[in-house]
């Protein structure tokens, strides 16, 4: 059982500065170095970005999580847009609809240990990320 | 968050400060840039010591300014990058290619007027 949760509502570029700083301070209270909190919110920072910039509004869900030998964070980034067509396509490095760099999400698969991503045109997006504590 | 612009002879400093939201950044952008045109400087420092996260917006904003000002015939060095941040952009595969940096701003000043002696 998690015993934190945090959720930030994402809508605005501010929020995901609000975001990866509570991340940040979620990943050194639960022990993390602060080379993995700098990794946990440069993820957090980019569910954040893709939000604004695809869906105009959601939500990140920060909490600590517990397996069996070891603890860790999970992250969730949801929201309602417009979802993605090809999933595939969108984890490969270089891939962009919205003019960036297209390395959001195959980054963030990268920063964490767990990545999972849930989405469907018309029906939203949900990325749930997960790094383990060494 | 405003980030302050040093004018040190021919060359601006730009410090950033830890938070800096994409507006803050889009706004130093334009504000650089000005000031270059403004002052005719041949060098610009962005100092980024304190800097949190270095996500894909930041470093392709630092890209463009760096490119921007190189249009202008001025030379761009970043500065202070934190290892972990280093680490954590090499992980999301941001490179910055083609943008000079050095270790503090002590560096960047001596690579910048490296590069003006030999622009002469």
């Amino acid at each position: 059982m998690s015993r934190v949760e945090i959720r930030v509502t994402i809508s605005s570029d501010q929020d995901i500065v609000l975001a990866r700083q509570k991340g940040r301070a979620l990943a050194l209270e639960l022990g993390f170095s602060s080379g993995d909190a700098t990794l946990i919110a440069t993820a957090i920072s980019e569910l954040a970005r893709n939000i604004v910039s695809y869906a105009g509004n959601g939500q990140i869900g920060l909490k600590d999580i517990q397996g069996s030998t070891r603890a860790g964070i999970s992250i969730t980034a949801s929201d309602n847009g417009p979802g993605i067509p090809n999933v595939g396509q969108a984890l490969r490095d270089g891939f962009s609809t919205s003019g960036s760099l297209g390395l959001g999400l195959p980054g963030v698969r990268r920063l964490m240990d767990e990545f999972e991503i849930d989405s469907k045109p018309g029906q939203g997006t949900k990325v749930a990320v997960k790094k383990w504590r060494p | 968050m405003e980030v302050p612009i040093l004018k040190q002879g021919a060359v601006l400093i730009a410090t950033f400060q830890a938070a800096l939201s994409d507006a803050d950044l889009n706004h130093l952008r334009s504000a650089l840039i000005q000031q270059v045109v403004r002052f005719r400087s041949r060098g610009v420092i962005v100092d980024v010591t304190a800097m949190d996260v270095m996500d894909s917006f930041a470093s392709r904003t630092l890209r463009e300014i760096a490119h921007m000002i190189r249009l202008r015939g001025a030379e761009t060095v970043i500065v202070g990058i934190q290892p972990e941040v280093a680490f954590a952009m090499v992980q999301l595969g941001l490179t910055l290619e083609d943008v000079a940096t050095a270790l503090d701003l002590e560096e960047g000043l001596a690579y910048l007027n490296q590069k003006f002696k030999t622009m002469k």
